[in-house]
């Protein structure tokens, strides 16, 4: 039999099982060496993804999607799933300290698991044409984050974090099951294909208002999913509360198959004429929104974790800026799921940097706050340093990924004419500047406060200097980037 | 030989290099100024044989980066701007770094910073794509907010964060009316060449100009968006104050005067606003500049005042409508910019010097050092008198140019238009400088000397070298101003006196057209 591309999902799941089954099998005081079994399968799966052959056979393929941007996602949850296990395994003496043997590694692994069982979930997402397997896939995934965010679970923070998840996760979930019942309703089809063709339909107004209100409490869900407004408000407490991997998971991961997701659900009402007007201004008002909130409040924030909670806010906005504008490819431009898919990989390089250098930081120092960082550009030069160009990516600065996430986003938004979204996207970025720069203002203009010494693990510099390198490289030849969304 | 060599890729990559080998241990002085040496002989002789030859390409560096849309690393000398502002960078750079006071133990963050600010101006006077200039300039930035904040004295986390804050606003709108500018004119490609070759929609021209106005107008510190300057210059440590006053600065004048011929319809609703600012920028900033009691803050403010000359330029060339009708401005203003930038440089490294001898920069507790540095105290003298646009340095050449480009055009049996008396008005601006530029040597340098000021050693050859490199230029220039001037004289067919035909093939081309076009 041939490899399918289907397959993969399942290779993840018994890998997860596998590391299940070790964690309770093999009572063993270090228990990393399973994170990194975890690590190496996610990167052979990885490995994989080029050898797959498009699902085939009529019920997978009416449900399962297997182009290019499936195939994107998929590669691109493997390798964030593979950094977040990474993180894991640096910051298993946090996990292990609020747990129910404090200071031993026992039960750690299922903490290497859980992630392979939400990256199948995000992997299944990453392909979903139809609206059951869509919502499965992503119950999957909510799931197993309900645990991940609780995981230290004699932590006070992290159990608060969990339950605010767990009901706005479960209210969210009841939105989408709705808004799929009535688009059902009003289409008679589950199926994305069909739908894009009955909407093409004459059919009553009754009928169509129907739908398009199933789609709004659709949005509803997503919003909760990448993190945008009005369904943000977790947020902020969910990533300072959660262990950082988590954060950083959420931050990245889940935002992106929110992303894919919500292309492949509104890609029939945006390639419409009868529904795009209605689309294109719900998108925009939620943009909109969406950036004003996460810019405006992220200047406030002392603690780093929280300003990057606002940051992914913020970067959720400027990622639906280009979802809204919705233009196809064409010679000289790039379509808007291309446009989003760059964007999401940008970030995914700045954001798990920024969380990676935090969680070390945070683990020497004891604190998460952004005064921690006093002093750093004279004590820690080279780590300063970095952490300017991660900070300064972050902002959006020219010869950084970053400058060129937002630059499609732009381009498609002007190109489309969303004036006002565009005018707060500016908005959004001179704020961007004000507080990613406090971040670096503090490292090198104030005296050191002479608390503990700042220590970066073998991991976190194995990934953080890299990833700074990538940034510059990136930032000035992008072309890679294009190649690898086929533009 | 020369001209086969990708040589403005080696002028880029020199400091770059020497960067590089700072951070990786190397002893940083030597590394930078042999950086900057090298780097000032590429200029100088690429500007020779850019004069002899007059080819746009010459030494050109293209490697396409992406390719929707087009964005392309492209260096290249497209016309005298260019060639003349690299110049300028280089000898300023070498200045700088030659001045250098630095601190104990910050040689390698000290002079990195330094080349790395080189970097970015050299890349975006350099560069012939729309990217790349405007990322070069936000590299040079950074560096800049970073060492205000860090190694400044004074009120330095405030003044840093204060032009952080400023120029990233102005970065932004600048940033927002690129993005306008590149989707109004429908180019695929980022490169000048091509956006130069595709007119914009002269209702689109209005906001364009306007946000460009705005953007460029910060970087410039165009009133009322300069208070970031002066506390920035006052408070920054010299090669950067010199680098960003002198050099850097410069870029949004170059950008207007560069993007000038796609959105010259859509600037001219905005000219008689911009004539108001810029009058306040010579008389208001220049009543600030007398008030000051400091001589670093003295030297801030009228780094601002002297930007509304250029303005000038650029308004006489609005007016004008073309750089074929007015083709005086362009030169006039580039010769300032030269000018000033070397002039600036060389006062902001003296009164370094005059710190560090006496301990202060207050006028008033200063007085008679003339006697115990005549060397110090004669440099001050040319550099001050340059400043005020005496006959026979670089800024006088530079003024008088601009003045005339005023009244281009203008035959006296016509009544004034704004830029005449504009003009008119900003020529009272000199007196300003001369009262507080004289003030200040007089209270400095004249009189009896004080407890501080006496038996204070003058200027070492060593210290002295900076100074008179830079007093070099400003009297090679001030004395044959051709010297810059025949640059722009290149690849024209009649034989006109100083000052012709301007612009570079591609501008004039576009000029052309629109001019058909009406």
């Amino acid at each position: 039999m041939n490899l399918q591309l289907h397959h993969l999902e399942i290779l993840v799941v018994a890998l997860g099982i596998i590391i299940l089954m070790a964690e309770a099998f093999f009572p063993r005081e270090r228990k990393s060496f399973l994170g990194w079994i975890a690590i190496g399968g996610l990167l052979a799966i990885f490995g994989l993804l080029f050898v797959a052959e498009p699902a085939t056979g009529d019920e997978i393929s009416r449900a399962y999607a297997s182009d290019r941007i499936a195939k994107f996602f998929k590669g691109f949850t493997l390798i964030i799933t593979a950094l977040v296990i990474l993180m894991a395994i640096d910051y298993k003496k946090v996990l292990s300290r609020f747990t129910e043997n404090p200071g031993r590694e026992d039960g750690i692994a299922e903490y290497f698991a859980l992630p392979l069982f939400a990256c199948a979930g995000m992997m299944w997402m990453a392909s979903a044409k139809d609206l059951v397997t869509a919502f499965a896939a992503l119950e999957l995934t909510t799931i197993t984050f309900y645990i991940l965010v609780a995981y230290m679970r004699r932590n006070v923070g992290s159990l608060e974090a969990g339950i605010k998840y767990l009901i706005l996760g479960a209210l969210s979930t009841g939105f989408l099951v709705y808004g799929i019942a009535w688009i059902y309703g009003g289409t008679g089809s589950m199926n994305l294909e069909v739908i894009s063709t009955v909407l093409d339909e004459q059919m009553a107004t009754e009928t169509r208002t129907a739908i398009l209100f199933g789609l709004a409490l659709i949005l509803v869900a997503l919003a909760f999913k990448v993190g945008a407004a009005p369904m943000h408000l977790w947020i902020p407490d969910v990533y300072q509360g959660a262990p950082t991997p988590t954060t950083t998971f959420l931050s990245v991961g889940s935002k992106a198959v929110g992303f894919i997701v919500a292309l492949r659900i509104l890609q029939p009402f945006l390639d419409s004429e009868l529904t795009k007007n209605n689309a294109v201004i719900i998108l925009s008002i939620i943009a909109a929104a969406t950036l004003l909130i996460g810019n405006l409040a992220a200047i406030a924030q002392t603690n780093l974790k929280r300003l990057l909670a606002y940051s992914s806010i913020a970067n959720a906005g400027f990622i639906l800026l280009a979802v809204a504008a919705w233009q196809p490819a064409s010679e000289n431009a790039l379509s808007s799921p291309q446009v989003v898919a760059i964007y999401l990989a940008t970030y995914l390089v700045m954001t798990v940097a920024a969380f990676f250098a935090l969680q070390s930081i945070a683990q020497s120092t004891g604190t998460e706050s952004i005064a921690s960082l006093a002093g750093l550009g004279k004590t820690h030069p080279a780590l300063a340093w970095t952490l300017t160009i991660i900070f300064a990516a972050l902002a959006g600065l020219p010869l950084t990924v970053g400058f060129i996430g937002k630059f499609f986003a732009f381009g498609v938004a002007v190109k489309a004419g969303l004036w006002l979204p565009v005018i707060v996207a500016f908005i959004g970025v001179t704020a961007g500047f004000y507080y990613y720069f406090k971040v670096i203002r503090t490292m090198f203009w104030n005296p050191s406060a002479n608390g503990p010494e700042i220590y970066l693990s073998p991991i976190t510099k194995a990934v953080v200097y890299p990833s700074a390198a990538l940034i510059i490289i990136l930032g000035v030849y992008a072309q890679p980037l294009l190649d690898l969304v086929g533009a | 030989m020369f001209d086969q060599l990708p040589f403005l890729l080696i002028l880029l990559a020199l400091p770059l290099v020497a960067l590089v080998g700072i951070i990786a241990g190397g002893p940083a002085k030597s590394l930078a100024l042999i950086a900057s040496l090298g780097s000032f002989g590429i200029a100088l002789i690429s500007a020779i044989v850019w004069q002899q030859q007059g080819d746009s390409s010459l030494g050109a560096f293209e490697y396409q980066v992406l390719s929707k849309p087009e964005i392309t690393l492209a260096l290249g000398l497209p016309d005298a701007m260019s060639v003349i502002l690299v110049l300028l960078t280089t000898i300023v750079t070498l200045a700088a770094i030659m001045a250098s006071r630095c601190p104990e133990g910050r040689e390698r963050l000290w002079f990195s910073s330094i080349l790395l600010i080189s970097v970015g101006a050299l890349g975006a006077f350099l560069s012939t794509d729309l990217f790349f200039f405007y990322a070069f300039h936000e590299l040079a930035l950074i560096p800049t907010f970073l060492m205000i904040g860090m190694l400044g004295k004074g009120d330095r986390k405030e003044a840093a964060w204060k032009i952080t804050l400023y120029l990233a606003f102005g970065s932004i709108v600048l940033l927002a009316g690129l993005l306008w500018l590149v989707g109004a004119s429908g180019s695929s490609s980022l490169l000048f060449s091509e956006l130069l070759a595709s007119p914009i929609d002269p209702a689109a021209q209005k906001g364009i100009a306007a946000l460009l106005l705005i953007g460029f107008g910060t970087l410039v510190s165009l009133f009322p968006f300069h208070s970031w300057a002066a506390p920035a210059y006052a408070s920054a440590p010299t090669p950067i104050a010199m680098l960003h006053a002198g050099v850097l600065k410069k870029f949004g004048l170059y950008g207007l005067f560069r993007l000038y011929p796609m959105v010259s319809e859509g600037l001219k609703p905005w000219l008689t606003l911009l004539i108001i600012l810029l009058l306040a920028n010579i008389l208001w900033v220049g009543f600030v500049t007398l008030n000051q009691k400091r001589l670093d803050g003295m030297l801030a403010n009228s780094s601002v005042m002297h930007m509304g000359y250029i303005f000038l330029a650029f308004a006489a060339l609005i007016a004008a409508e073309s750089t074929i009708a007015n083709p005086l401005a362009l030169p006039a203003a580039t010769l300032l910019m030269f000018g000033h930038g070397i002039s600036i440089a060389l006062l902001f490294a003296l009164s370094d010097q005059i710190e560090g001898k006496t301990g202060t920069l207050t006028m008033a507790n200063l007085g008679g050092l003339g006697k115990s540095t005549p060397a110090l105290c004669f440099l001050f003298g040319l550099a001050g008198m340059a400043s005020i646009g005496l006959p026979g340095l670089a800024n006088f050449a530079g003024e008088a140019a601009v003045f005339l480009s005023g009244f281009k055009n203008w035959t006296y049996t016509e009544p004034l238009g704004p830029v005449q008396i504009a003009t008119i008005i900003a020529i009272f601006g000199v007196v300003i400088s001369a009262i507080y530029m004289l003030r200040a040597i007089r209270q400095i340098f004249q009189g009896s000397p004080v407890s501080i000021t006496e038996n204070v050693a003058d200027l070492t050859l060593k210290e002295k070298a900076p100074a008179l490199l830079l007093s070099l230029a400003l009297l090679a220039v001030g004395i044959y101003p051709n010297l810059l001037l025949q640059l722009f004289q290149r690849q024209t067919v009649q034989p006109s006196p100083v000052l012709v035909e301007s612009a570079s093939p591609a501008t004039s081309e576009t000029a052309l057209l629109i001019n058909e076009s009406r």
